[in-house]
């Protein structure tokens, strides 16, 4: 698309980002240190990818969860929420714990969707080896099949309070 | 007897207790004996230089053998300054080899021929004519091959190294003894006196200069007579390759100034010009091959020949500013090539010596299997660290000082009418920018590689830090880089007064001022600034380092893979790859992929084998089809050696003949 | 002149460290916007620093002092930068040049501990990341120097006060085409010196994509804080040195609290007007692949040399 068309096209479409809903009431014993600013670390632990589109669309321009100050970030060194979709896999049981631990304190997990939660329609699978909280310790579930991403925004705010 | 006379007899009085002792002594006190005579001799060799520069006048004449005329010893404030360099380098280097070497590096020839090279290494600047010049300059390069061949017996890679760099040196002899000869001829004596008396102007000058300056940059390790460098210095033991870098080479930056400078200055434009294309050359050739190269004394050894390239580039600048009248820059120039001189041998003495003892630590010189060292071996992390900071011109080392000087030359020369200028300082701008950008890689390279991450070698695991001798010696060269770096006022005013400089001199604190051009530069104050801006950043962290410690866990983070290995870090191949593509044409590696299939199917891989050769490529281009040349002139000319004995005595008939008519003409 | 220098260089440290994560929000902020999102406010990544701050550092087995040294080392370097650099006046020290050769000294010292924090992570990423960032930075280096050196042939020094004072006094230096050239050229290197668009993404999660990003993987807590605000205290200390070339005017030349107040203002403005440039350029733009980077310095190297070359002509005509 040439550069005209695109500033047209800007400026055509204007705001995408729906106005914000209420604030949710704050996680009990969420820290401190985390008002304000989240940085978010995915870990897909065998999910079918349908959190995984709700997720991107959470973030995305219509829901446009950064200006709750969440961000996505590469490395868990950089994290203090660890977002696990999916049921967990053989395979990734033991990278999921490691992604864990090797997140920083104050950290938070939290487990989106219903799989994550050891419900969903894989549950028991010759794959499956449980559910996230079997491996690590899980601060908050996001339950769906998969979750709005007005649900998924909605936890996110629950951590940051914005 | 003055001061000076005293001096050079002391060296040589602490050579000849040298010689004794690596003679009389057994092997298990003989380094230290040896070592601790050759260490005195170096800093006599320093102090005497010290008091020439000073303006001590002395002459010493040493008795030789027939047919050639008595040494005639008589430094001058140049070369007293080159003896200062030469004396340290000698003493830290010996100091060193106390506790480096072992076998056949400690053997009764290696230790006298040490003694020798650094008297050798030392008397040069101190020759007062020609013939002294060549002698002493043959025994150094005699000895040096000597110590080079220390270790002969075991790596077939040394004994070619000594083949190239012993034809090397005699090819730049035999260049020296033509120019000489020329100068003599022209000036009616051998010594420096007369031969001063040329003019700069005439041909036998420019033919002289031509000759000499192509010797003295053979020795000098300048691109294309440098293909000796990066064979000699990775195979000679360690110290030996300190004294080579950072001592010998400077014997070919002392033999040009000595000839632009001192024997014939006022030369015409074409000779700055020749300096500084052969500089400008060689230092971006020199740093690509460093960045690129994996073998750690490799590296160092072409990095040698980039610093070099400077000085040239610098010597050069200032013939040719000083042949248009721009005096100001010209003497910031000259004053930047003594300035580069003085810091590439701190931090070249503490480099060598700091990869010897990772040599003498881990057996490996190559990069690739290096890593984890600064756990293991912290004092020679430290040491090697200023080494590399020095070379890659970071603030506050010898190499950032002479860097600035060099740039703040080129930069204010360049202000004038004159065409030729106005576009050579430009290039020589971005060649200077250039190689310090390299330089900053192949450093990185090198420090990042060999001592952070994990270990990628056995050698490297099992690594324990160095004796004390070797420590005290990469100690204090290092602190020489940082101190070259800090008050670099003194330094300049010794290089004004060895070149007779008149618009340079010292600032503030230790600073220095180029007043020709209206520069100064106080490292001092910088590194006060810096402090006072790490104040505050310092006060947090260590508030903060007490609410929230460092916690230490057993993984990094490599994306929760299972099967971390040491394996999967960069390597210095690989971190110089990207580099590697940018310069694919001027530096052409070839590359090998050796793909070994399963044996059941072959859509899968057992075994994946990458080489990649990089050889040099003037090498490659000149050296070694001029060797073929050679040989098959070679071959052809054994078609006159037929064995019949008749026809040799019609060659010696004729030949009589020949003669004869040409001497009756 | 010693106390009013001190003067300057503390207001410009601490304006800068203010102003940096304000800038970076803002760059966030217009890049959101023009996207059609609410984007996290100017604020934000000031709360991220907070938070980082407040969170533990980490250190794993096979890392060394590096990992805790080099952000330190980073941030101070960057800081010093702000001293040298004439953002909101051009007083100087007596005896510390705010010299061309001596600031890109100080700023390559900080490139090469974040190089070394990249190559102590220990893992692929971080050696790969510091591989491109030192390759970038080698090739970047002649273009500094080359279109700073056009700069100061008309002032005649190359300290950059200097050129900036010059450049206020003879303001038709200012729109000269040789100025334009060189600061072109100086556009692009500090692109790519910052790590932004074209030459990297700074919002990218593809590690194999990653240049500065990838040698910070393995960084956290208070250590990620400091590599955080010194790479945003050394792009807005580079985009306040191309908005004083470029745009000199509201330079305090004196330390009363009037001028002084003019000259943050001023550049608060430029830094503004930049910024948001910079972040519209990332909207537009898609990241050049790896090996089209040099192609890119070259041709911005050759923009430079032609500055040069081509300030001697004018002279000379």
């Amino acid at each position: 698309m040439s550069l005209v068309a695109l500033i047209r096209m800007i400026r055509s479409t204007g705001r995408i980002a729906e106005p914000a809903p209420a604030p949710p009431e704050g996680l009990p014993g969420r820290p401190a240190a985390l008002a304000g600013s989240v940085q978010v670390r995915h870990v897909d632990a065998g999910s079918c990818n349908g959190c995984e589109v709700e997720i991107g669309g959470a973030f995305g321009p219509v829901y446009d969860a950064e200006r709750y100050g969440a961000r996505l970030v590469a490395s868990p060194r950089h994290a203090d929420v660890v977002l696990v979709t999916g049921v967990v896999t053989h395979n990734m049981s033991e990278p999921l714990r490691r992604t864990v631990e090797a997140t920083p304190e104050p950290r938070l997990v939290l487990a989106v969707g219903d799989c994550a939660r050891g419900c969903g329609v894989f549950a028991g699978a010759y794959g499956a080896a449980g559910k996230v909280g079997d491996f690590v310790d899980v601060d908050l579930e996001v339950p769906g099949c998969p979750p709005e991403p007005a649900v998924i925004v909605d936890a996110l705010r629950r951590v940051t309070g914005r | 007897m003055t001061l000076v006379q005293a001096g050079l007899l002391a060296q040589v009085a602490a050579t000849c207790l040298a010689l004794a002792a690596a003679a009389v002594v057994g092997p298990r006190h003989r380094a230290r004996f040896a070592g601790a005579a050759i260490v005195a001799s170096g800093i006599a060799g320093a102090v005497t230089g010290a008091l020439a520069l000073a303006g001590g006048r002395g002459s010493v004449t040493l008795p030789v053998s027939l047919p050639f005329d008595p040494v005639v010893l008589a430094p001058d404030r140049l070369g007293g300054f080159f003896m200062i360099v030469a004396g340290a380098v000698g003493a830290v280097a010996a100091l060193y080899g106390i506790g480096y070497v072992q076998g056949a590096a400690a053997s009764r020839t290696s230790w006298s021929a040490m003694a020798i090279f650094v008297l050798a290494l030392q008397l040069v600047p101190a020759a007062d004519d020609a013939v002294s010049f060549l002698l002493l300059w043959e025994l150094m390069a005699v000895s040096s091959t000597v110590l080079l061949l220390a270790d002969h017996a075991r790596r077939a890679a040394v004994r070619s190294a000594a083949l190239w760099y012993a034809v090397m040196t005699h090819l730049s002899f035999l260049l020296l003894l033509l120019g000489f000869a020329v100068l003599a001829a022209a000036g009616g004596g051998t010594g420096f006196g007369s031969m001063a008396r040329v003019s700069s102007v005439s041909t036998a000058a420019s033919a002289a200069f031509v000759l000499l300056i192509l010797g003295f940059a053979s020795k000098a390790g300048i691109v294309p007579l440098h293909v000796w460098l990066p064979r000699a210095h990775p195979e000679a033991p360690s110290h030996v390759s300190a004294l080579m870098s950072a001592a010998m080479v400077k014997m070919g930056v002392y033999g040009a100034l000595l000839v632009s400078v001192r024997l014939m200055p006022g030369g015409p434009v074409w000779w700055g010009l020749l300096l500084i294309a052969l500089g400008g050359v060689s230092a971006v050739y020199g740093i690509l091959q460093a960045s690129v190269a994996t073998d750690l004394k490799r590296m160092l050894a072409y990095s040698t020949s980039e610093n070099v390239g400077l000085m040239f580039l610098a010597l050069g600048t200032g013939l040719l500013l000083r042949s248009y009248g721009i005096g100001g820059p010209a003497d910031a120039a000259i004053a930047a090539c003594l300035l580069l001189v003085a810091g590439h041998a701190a931090f070249k003495t503490t480099l060598f010596l700091g990869a010897g003892s990772i040599l003498h630590a881990t057996g490996e010189r190559d990069l690739d299997r290096l890593g984890g060292l600064t756990a293991r071996m912290p004092v020679t992390s430290m040491a090697f660290g200023i080494g590399a900071l020095g070379a890659a011109a970071l603030p506050v080392t010898s190499g950032f000082v002479a860097e600035w000087a060099l740039l703040q030359s080129l930069i204010h020369g360049a202000n004038t009418q004159n065409r030729l200028v106005s576009v050579v300082m430009p290039i020589a701008v971005t060649v200077v920018a250039l190689t310090a950008g390299l330089a900053l890689l192949a450093f990185v390279k090198a420090y990042g590689i060999a001592f952070l991450a994990r270990p990628r070698g056995e050698g490297a695991a099992t690594a324990h830090e160095s004796g004390r001798a070797m420590r005290v010696a990469m100690l204090t060269a290092a602190a020489s880089v940082i101190a070259l770096g800090l008050a670099p006022g003194p330094l300049l005013t010794a290089a004004g007064a060895a070149a007779g400089l008149p618009r340079v001199g010292p600032v503030g604190w230790w600073g220095i001022d180029l007043s020709g051009i209206g520069a100064l530069l106080d490292p001092l104050a910088l590194t006060t600034m810096a402090a006072a801006v790490l104040v505050p950043v310092l006060l947090v962290s260590v508030r903060l380092a007490r609410r929230l410690p460092r916690r230490r866990v057993a993984l990094p983070w490599g994306g929760g893979g299972v099967r971390l290995s040491p394996r999967m870090q960069y390597t210095a191949t690989s971190y110089a790859e990207p580099l590697s593509r940018v310069f694919d044409d001027a530096l052409r590696p070839e590359r090998d992929v050796l793909v070994t299939h399963s044996a059941e199917s072959r859509y899968l891989v057992e075994r994946v084998q990458f080489r990649q050769y990089l050889d040099d490529i003037v090498e490659t281009t000149v050296y070694r089809p001029g060797i073929a040349l050679m040989d098959r002139i070679g071959l052809a000319a054994r078609r006159l050696q037929n064995g019949s004995i008749h026809r040799y005595l019609g060659y010696s008939f004729f030949a009589l003949v020949a003669i004869l008519i040409v001497v009756s003409l | 002149m010693n106390t009013r220098a001190l003067v300057l260089a503390a207001v410009q440290v601490i304006v800068m460290a203010v102003l940096s994560p304000l800038l970076v929000g803002l760059m966030r902020q217009v890049r959101a916007r023009m996207e059609g999102r609410a984007g996290a406010g100017v604020l934000q990544p000031a709360r991220d620093l907070r938070k980082l701050f407040a969170k533990e550092p980490l250190r794993a087995e096979g890392t060394s002092w590096v990992m805790s040294v080099g952000p330190v080392v980073l941030v101070a370097s960057s800081a010093l930068v702000c001293v040298l650099v004439p953002l909101v006046g051009t007083i100087t020290f007596p005896l510390v040049p705010d010299d061309l050769f001596v600031m890109v000294s100080v700023l390559l010292l900080g490139t090469v501990a974040l190089a070394l924090v990249g190559l102590d992570a220990g893992s692929a990423f971080g050696g790969m990341g510091s591989s491109r960032h030192m390759t970038i930075a080698a090739l970047v280096e002649p273009t500094v120097l080359v279109s700073v050196y056009a700069l100061s042939i008309p002032v005649g020094s190359s300290s950059l006060s200097a050129i900036v004072h010059g450049r206020l006094v003879h303001p038709s230096s200012v729109v000269a085409p040789v100025s334009l050239l060189a600061l072109v050229a100086l556009f692009v290197a500090v692109v790519a010196e910052t790590g932004r668009m074209p030459v990297d993404n700074p919002s990218t999660h593809l590690e194999l994509t990653m240049i500065h990003e990838a040698m910070v993987l393995e960084s956290s807590g208070r250590d990620l804080a400091w590599l955080e605000l010194g790479s945003w205290l050394r792009l807005g200390a580079l985009l306040g040195l191309v908005g004083s070339l470029l745009a000199p005017w509201g330079i305090a030349s004196s330390v009363t609290p009037l001028s002084l107040l003019i000259g943050v203002l001023a550049l608060v403005a430029k830094l503004v007007v930049l910024g948001s440039a910079l972040a519209a350029g990332e909207v537009f733009l898609a990241k050049l692949r790896l090996f089209r980077v040099p192609e890119l310095l070259a041709g911005s190297f050759v923009l430079a040399f032609l500055a040069v070359t081509a300030s001697y002509l004018v002279v000379q005509a």
